[in-house]
């Protein structure tokens, strides 16, 4: 009897056993699922974003093709030089009289500060900044000048200790986004002597509070000279904050002072260190290695001559260039840095680590390189480097460990691409411990939403600048599905309409999938290729222009803004009509793009809307965007600072 | 030239899916991916396999010497057979009810979280605790505290769709 009881309760719990494995089953596949549409989402915005880099890195031969062209047909304007290779720096000391002049009125409810600083003011500050208060510009200009003052006097790679029972926390990318920044110095403690912080670069752009992150840090370092480190990054570049939306914040922040306050920023970005090393064994920097990386050639070379990314020194044996900008750096000796030196910087501020052995060009950005394990071991040893510490790459969990343990990346901007994107995290390293990492997830809602709710939004929005970018290239992307369509049937099979979205687009995406996405087929499978653009279309600003015209406008509306500002050497927002087609034959030059000098020509009287022979540029480029049809609007709500 | 078979075809056909899942995990474009992610390769390609049959299945596309890396030339033709084969099928539906009715001995129609994680961290397969708190963010309804699981079955359904 015993027995039988037994084998059937035996029964029981197989049964159970089998049931459970069944449910787990089911919602591991359903979860996988999940988690590769989530993927396929991450590999949209990281493709994109590499590209759009490219094209930012693309800028500088622009500059160069510019600076030997334009110059020299318009006399050599010495603005435009000095603008783009001169030192543009006028006499500090002037500046701070200036910044004390500037009134705070009783009437100002922001956050003030005492100089000088102390760890109060730290704490004011942030609690400031989480009431939305905007920093009065006349502080935002006083922290800058001091904060330049104790810069300068730091080296270009700084060294730090950690002390017995004294952890060291790293942090990578910020990138404007607050309340990470505020959660981090929730869960870890605020910047003080206890609790030293390396803050491993791009602080700013992308997010929406660049200043409040940058006052913060800067604030905090001139309160802790000792405890607390910023390295360079490569959104630390003023002709970076063009593109990627630094130089509108503050421009929308700070109207009338805006100005003021970026030509500061400017020289603050030079003096950042580009390295920190900690116990004189650990390199924290933003980038990485390349194989030719040289410690010892970062340590001395001129650090503060490093101005933009996109300002490459030009070989000094073009006598012509070289003397014009002698002439107008009116110092002695040279005002850039040597191409070599120069490079070597790049490849710090912007490379990647691959597992592939070597060191080869970063083709996705289009600025510094890939290194493999054997370059990493190679310059660490070189230098007696246990590790590297970097960061520049968002990692789904915050960070990554590669290359046998001897490269860490650490990522700091959680919900980078889109909420839910990715976790943030921040590393301590302490004298007898291996290093602990943290992470966590910025979040608004009190739980955690369900995994296909997240994975939605995301993929949503991926979904949503795909659709942009195609919706940019419409023209080309046509004519290439109709070479294909021979029998004119408005339909493609899957690959082929895959290999043409490919060849346009030079985006390496698992197009089959995304094709749910981004068209629709018919019964059997074929590819009816227009309905792509049934939903989206770019707002002309002016009825009359040309769609070709258009998409190219659109296309290249980022780097045409940063142009525009460029050349708009008195910052007026305007620039003549003159000086428009001279830019514009150039850039059409440069970039191989096909539209007729006609339609310029007109398009640019149109755009002169005052008929004063002169164009609003910035307002003329932000006229462009893509139209989504099913959209509801967004409601913009940035604060500006009252003046 | 002799017209293709339709198992060549579909070959073909499971070679360019196979592909781009693989791709989506391939972060350096070198044709590698991390063996902790094998499994949701396999799974999002729509098969179900059980942990055990997928740590076989591992075992047959590593390397002599795991480098904790799968290549996608060992990964593709052991993974087209399985396709072509339509092992570890996805499963049905009124499977997944019956598991649930399983484990509600009592016939109530539903579980309360605490069975619902008993089961699931204790018996079978285990699931960790991030697929467990994963589960829970939508299976659980927050006012019972418990799991109405043909409510859940076909909101699953639905939400994959």
């Amino acid at each position: 009897m015993g027995c039988s009881c037994s084998s059937v309760a035996d029964d029981g719990s197989k049964q159970v056993i089998r049931a459970a494995t069944i449910i787990q089953n089911w919602y591991r596949g359903y979860r996988a699922r999940l988690k590769a549409r989530q993927r396929c989402a991450l590999t949209i915005f990281r493709s994109i974003e590499y590209a759009d880099e490219q094209g930012q890195m693309q800028l500088s031969n622009f500059f160069s093709f510019m600076f030997e062209n334009y110059a020299k047909a318009r006399e050599k304007d010495p603005n435009l030089v000095t603008q783009l290779f001169g030192s543009s720096f006028p006499d500090t000391y002037e500046e701070e009289d200036y910044t004390k002049m500037i009134n705070v009125p009783d009437s100002y409810n922001g956050p003030r500060l005492q100089f000088p600083l102390t760890f109060n003011d730290i704490e004011i500050l942030i609690e400031g900044f989480k009431e939305q208060k905007i920093l009065h510009p006349h502080y935002v200009l006083a922290v800058l000048h001091e904060a330049k003052k104790v810069l300068m006097k730091m080296p270009n790679v700084s060294h730090i200790r950690t002390l017995p029972y004294n952890e060291i926390t790293v942090c990578g990318d910020l990138h404007g986004k607050l309340e990470d920044l505020l959660l981090i110095f929730y869960k870890n403690g605020l910047p003080s002597d206890d609790i030293p912080y390396v803050f491993n670069g791009d602080f700013v752009d992308r997010g929406k509070n660049s200043i409040e992150i940058l006052m913060i840090l800067l604030v905090s370092l001139l309160v802790y000279p000792k405890d607390l480190r910023l390295n360079r990054g490569n959104h630390e570049d003023i002709l970076m904050n063009m593109r990627y939306g630094f130089t509108k914040e503050i421009m929308q922040k700070y109207k009338l002072y805006g100005r003021e306050i970026l030509k500061v920023l400017e020289e603050v970005y030079t003096w950042l260190p580009i390295a920190t090393i900690i116990d004189n064994e650990i390199l924290i920097m933003h980038g990485g290695l390349s194989m030719s990386t040289d410690l010892n050639l970062l340590h001395r070379l001129e650090r503060h001559k490093m101005k933009s990314v996109l300002m490459p020194p030009v070989q000094s044996d073009e006598d012509t260039t070289a003397d014009v900008r002698s002439k107008i750096g009116g110092q002695k000796g040279k005002t850039t840095l040597s191409q070599h030196e120069w490079k070597q910087v790049i490849d710090i501020l912007w490379s990647d680590p691959r597992s592939k052995r070597g060191c080869y060009p970063n083709k996705s950005r289009g600025g510094g390189c890939y290194f493999g394990p054997d370059v990493t071991a190679k310059i660490l040893s070189k230098y007696q480097m246990k590790f590297l510490i970097r960061s520049h790459e968002c990692k789904p969990d915050g960070y990554e460990i590669c290359h046998d343990g001897k490269v860490i990346t650490v990522f700091s901007a959680s919900n980078y691409y889109e909420e839910g994107s990715n976790r943030g995290a921040y590393v301590k390293l302490g004298r007898y411990s291996a290093p602990r990492f943290f992470q966590y997830q910025v979040t608004n809602s009190t739980c955690p939403r369900p995994l296909h709710q997240r994975v939605s939004t995301i993929e949503g929005s991926a979904i949503r600048i795909l659709k942009e970018r195609m919706v940019s290239r419409k023209t080309d992307l046509v004519r290439t599905f109709e070479l294909h369509d021979c029998s004119k049937s408005g339909k493609l099979s899957l690959s082929q309409w895959a290999l043409s979205m490919e060849s346009v687009l030079e985006l390496n995406l698992p197009w089959r999938s995304l094709s749910v996405h981004l068209v629709n087929r018919d019964k059997d499978g074929k590819v009816e290729y227009m309905s792509s653009f049934q939903d989206v279309q770019i707002k002309k600003p002016v009825k009359e222009a040309h769609s070709s015209l258009i998409e190219t406008l659109y296309r290249y509306r980022s780097d045409l803004q940063i142009i525009f500002n460029v050349i708009d050497t008195d910052h007026s927002g305007l620039i003549s009509m003159e000086e428009f087609r001279d830019m514009w034959k150039l850039f059409k030059t440069h970039y191989g793009v096909h539209v007729d000098d006609i339609q310029v020509d007109e398009l640019a009287n149109q755009m002169d809307l005052n008929k004063d022979g002169s164009i609003d540029f910035n307002e003329f480029l932000k006229a462009f965007h893509v139209v989504h049809k099913f959209d509801t609007l967004h409601k913009s709500d940035t604060l500006a600072f009252q003046e | 030239m002799a017209p293709a078979t339709s198992r060549e075809t579909a070959v073909a056909e499971f070679h360019k899916k196979i592909k781009e899942a693989f791709e989506v995990f391939d972060h350096e474009s070198n044709n590698t991916v991390d063996v902790r992610e094998i499994g949701t390769i396999i799974r999002s390609l729509g098969c179900c396999p059980s942990e055990g049959e997928l740590h076989d299945l591992i075992a047959e596309v590593e390397e002599e010497e795991p480098t904790g890396y799968i290549r996608l030339e060992k990964f593709l033709p052991v993974m087209t057979e399985v396709l072509l084969e339509r092992r570890y099928r996805p499963i049905p539906e009124d499977v997944l009810l019956h598991a649930f009715e399983v484990l509600d001995s009592a016939k109530r129609g539903f579980l309360t979280k605490e069975e619902l994680v008993k089961y699931m961290t204790e018996e079978g397969e285990p699931f960790s605790q991030e697929e467990m708190e994963e589960m829970l963010s939508a299976a659980i309804d927050p006012e019972s505290n418990s799991i109405q699981y043909k409510d859940y079955i076909t909101m699953m359904v639905i939400d994959e769709n």
